[in-house]
């Protein structure tokens, strides 16, 4: 056995705290900018909400700060309108919301919870890490270069996006960047998982977030590379001029495309949705796993259906590869084809729903304490529910031909990734800080938090049906332009209106975050008396994690054991209590 | 403190580097394949497709065959002089798989340099196009093999003498990943080249 | 694998030999079989089931897939399944 020393006392500032290998260091890196780009993403579409609103109507305080290639006279153009819309999702979903789940919350809390002392290969992970920051500044660099940022959709389809300005080739260099930090990071937890578990913690004896998060790890390992081929492609017919997506014949604004032809725009599209559908799945995954921690914990009894969860996050993420073909019912597909995709799509609604209703069965007979993390993680169930139901007409090809590309489907998807995913990550950030600070946020801020994000978040969304279903087409600069959509603009500034009293309701968030670090309540290392390991080291853990490795003599959620003083008995105690 | 960097897990049987290459190698599994799918899709959507032979260089394409399954035979042979403590043989090996490497790649800049000479750019077809992307990828990751192996020979070297399994490892792994490369132009060939 | 004893990895060596000379012998016959202007599909699989023996080669005795352990498999495994979805889908789109 190799040594591999702790001189963390010897390291100096810069190899402590910025150029880290140590998990938790990497994990609070990932996280915070993780949060930061959920921020500016929301930023984004913030502004595209005024357009949607008052249509043509000059931006009010901020308007003149634009550029003139984006606003004239404050007045949005359309291209800018385009490139927040694509940067908008591809920040969203890229540099947000899969860095905090994955490279966040996977990081720091996976190896304290199978009792490891870091991850399998630290210096891979801090390499990780900067590769996603590189691909972040190539992202935001973008909306700098003439032409602006991508502003082809974050699905960046041909061929439109190769005919677009140099912002989309700067879109796909940063991609490559961060699948190849995506790539690495799951080769970690994978191998991570399989062989750093302590003694004792068998598979079935692992907690349900890291079932999720290794299952997220297959995912991103297996479902990226395809799109670094699409993405390797689209850069070869952007600057070599290639014709992989080019069709023969294109004309574009009157005059024929100097191009070989033979290319095919759906080529892009299977490649590109082979990974973006179990995308999906690496932002819903992780948050499950969140939720289910929190529910355990702050139900004081087990979770209900551990293995009823596990085979169905298992299937989840098999199914995921063979479902990708959904979004794509519009392109002249055949019948068998089209047949194949529906059924294959109908049938990954059931572990969706087995991990929900064994969730919400979980809460049958609870203790509950509805604590700040513990309200997160309940929206989470009833909002994810609205989010798979509203999937179920898309995934049908009869009912997807009316509401393919309408609000319909913006709808459906945020429902799923909003208050869905993003609360189960705002309830993991609550009930981990102490962990990673030793201090709790404070609770009366969180619930304002809570509720108010609660009642507006569904005010964006929920009319957003609505819309869909009188068919207005999303990704539009003007949907007023055509009179079937012309009555819904009521709708439009109710939505805009909930949108921008969301961001505010981030606010008491944002500062509670901040200023616990240096004045939260300070809290010993197992506030919440939960029973997975992380909670048996100290807050926060040191390098190395555990004083002696631990060894596991119980399942995860031993709560409210008959016969016990405690109604918790960690996994790692020897002794009954 | 971290467990099996040298010594096997005890139900899996396997080094975590050795997992984590097997790992990486099966995501290039689907990057490839991802390329091989678009070939796919792009032949059988065209009838005027031309055959490999007609426009490449076979007889230079089977000289760059050879040379990349010698250099997998230098390679393996790098690792098991690790294992037969022969520290001078390991240098030599390695050396002759890191020059098989650069061989190849002289090889391989003397076709494209000739595709060039005579106007076949990526932009030309989709033939080309494809064979440009699918070898340039391909031997992007023949210089990223040359260099991770240049590394081994040079630095990574002092390694030997401190931890002796863990450096063995590290090759073991190193030849995974350049037989992978192997494995891939072996397909290469005689998709583009002979069909 | 890692072979320890010195007569195992001399018998390895040995195995590596074989399996270069097979390697080049292959490689010929498939060069060779190109010159016969076989009708197109039946080149293809001629040409393909040739590479797939080639890779099998070194896949098992290079790469020491033949004695290799359960967990290398699956991922294995996992990987072919998805990969042959990747391969499929061009001419299902067809259908």
């Amino acid at each position: 056995m190799t040594h591999n020393h702790s001189h963390e006392h010897e390291l100096p500032f810069w190899r402590k705290y910025i150029f880290s290998v140590d998990h938790k260091v990497i994990g609070i890196q990932y996280a915070i900018t993780g949060l930061l780009f959920l921020l500016f993403g929301f930023g984004l579409m913030m502004l595209m909400r005024w357009q949607l609103a008052y249509p043509g109507q000059p931006l009010p305080l901020i308007g003149n700060w634009f550029k003139e290639s984006a606003m004239v006279g404050g007045i949005m153009l359309p291209e800018f309108y385009n490139q927040l819309g694509a940067m908008h999702g591809t920040i969203m979903v890229f540099l947000g919301v899969v860095p905090l789940a994955v490279g966040g919350f996977g990081n720091f809390v996976l190896p304290l919870q199978i009792g490891a002392p870091d991850m399998a290969f630290p210096k891979l992970n801090m390499m990780s890490y900067w590769l996603y920051f590189i691909g972040g500044v190539i992202m935001l660099a973008s909306f700098f270069v003439p032409g602006g940022s991508a502003q082809s959709g974050w699905t960046s389809y041909a061929p439109l996006s190769v005919i677009a300005s140099s912002g989309q080739t700067w879109w796909l260099i940063g991609m490559a960047f961060l699948i190849n930090s995506s790539l690495l990071g799951s080769v970690n937890f994978i191998v991570t998982t399989i062989q750093l578990r302590a003694d004792g913690m068998s598979f079935n004896r692992l907690p349900f977030f890291v079932w999720a998060q290794f299952v997220t790890a297959f995912l991103l390992l297996l479902a990226f590379p395809p799109l670094m081929a699409a993405a390797v492609l689209q850069l070869m017919d952007r600057v070599a001029g290639s014709s992989f997506f080019m069709p023969t014949g294109l004309v574009v604004n009157g005059t024929l495309l100097k191009a070989a032809g033979g290319g095919n725009p759906v080529l892009w599209q299977h490649l590109f949705w082979f990974l973006a559908h179990p995308e999906v799945y690496v932002l819903i995954l992780p948050a499950m796993g969140i939720v289910a921690e929190i529910i355990a914990c702050n139900t004081r009894k087990p979770l209900y259906g551990y293995k009823a969860l596990v085979w169905s996050v298992i299937f989840l993420g098999f199914m995921s590869f063979i479902v990708w073909a959904h979004h794509m019912y519009l392109t002249g597909m055949g019948t068998k084809m089209s047949a194949f995709f529906q059924i294959t799509t109908m049938i990954i609604s059931i572990p969706s729903v087995v991990i929900l209703t064994t969730m919400i069965l979980s809460l049958w007979g609870g203790s509950i304490r509805f604590n700040v993390p513990m309200l997160f993680a309940l929206a989470f169930l009833p909002m994810f529910g609205i989010g798979g139901l509203t999937g179920l007409p898309l995934g049908l090809n009869a009912a997807d031909i009316h509401l393919h590309d309408t609000y319909y489907v913006i709808g459906h998807f945020h429902y799923v990734v909003a208050p869905g995913t993003i609360f189960a990550l705002f309830a993991g950030v609550y009930h981990w800080f102490p962990k990673a600070t030793g201090r709790k946020m404070n609770e009366l801020l969180g619930k304002i938090h809570f509720f108010f994000s609660f009642i507006f978040i569904n005010g964006v969304f929920m009319p957003m049906f609505i819309l869909g279903l009188a068919g207005v087409s999303r990704r539009l600069y003007d949907p007023m332009q055509y009179a079937h959509a012309q009555p819904t603009q009521p709708l439009n500034v109710f939505i805009s209106i909930s949108a921008w009293c969301l961001g505010l309701a981030q606010i008491p968030f944002i500062i509670n975050f901040f200023w616990s670090i240096f004045a939260g309540k300070k809290t010993d290392q197992n506030p919440w008396q939960a029973t997975t390991l992380e909670w048996t080291a100290p807050s926060p853990p040191p390098h190395g994690n555990f004083a002696k490795a631990p060894v596991i003599y119980r399942g995860p959620y031993e709560y409210s054991v008959p016969n016990q003083k405690h109604d918790f008995w960690p996994q790692s105690m020897k002794e009954e209590n | 403190m971290i467990r099996y960097i040298s010594k096997p897990h005890p139900i899996t049987g396997i080094i975590n580097s050795k997992l984590g290459v097997w790992c990486f190698l099966a995501s290039e599994i689907m990057l490839f394949g991802g390329l091989f799918s678009a070939y796919i899709l792009l032949r059988t959507g065209v009838t005027d497709w031309p055959r490999g032979h007609e426009l490449l260089n076979v007889p230079l394409a089977t000289l760059n065959t050879i040379i990349l399954i010698t250099s997998s035979v230098t390679m393996v042979m790098s690792w098991a002089s690790l294992e037969m403590k022969n520290l001078s043989k390991y240098r030599l090996f390695m050396t002759l798989t890191i020059l098989l490497g650069f061989a190849f790649l002289v090889v391989k800049s003397f076709e494209y340099g000739h595709k060039f000479e005579h106007h076949h750019f990526p932009s030309t077809n989709n033939f080309y196009a494809i064979y440009f992307t699918l070898t340039g990828l391909h031997g992007l990751h023949v210089i990223g093999g040359i260099v991770v192996n240049l590394y081994f020979l040079l630095f990574g070297i002092k390694m030997w003498d401190k931890e002796p399994k863990q450096f063995a490892g590290r090759i073991e792994a190193a030849g995974l990943y350049w037989h992978f490369v192997d494995l891939v132009w072996i397909f290469l060939f005689p998709v583009l080249y002979l069909l | 694998m890692s072979a320890h004893s010195q007569e195992e990895v001399q018998r390895q060596v040995k195995i590596y030999i074989r399996v270069f000379l097979a390697l080049g012998i292959l490689t010929v016959l498939t060069v060779g079989v190109s010159y016969l202007k076989l009708p197109l599909s039946i080149a293809i699989a001629v040409a393909l089931f040739i590479a797939a023996i080639k890779s099998s080669l070194v896949a098992a005795f290079f790469m020491h897939l033949v004695s290799e352990k359960k967990i290398i498999y699956a991922i294995l495994a996992l990987a072919f399944c998805f990969f042959i979805v990747l391969l499929l889908y061009p001419s299902w789109h067809l259908m």
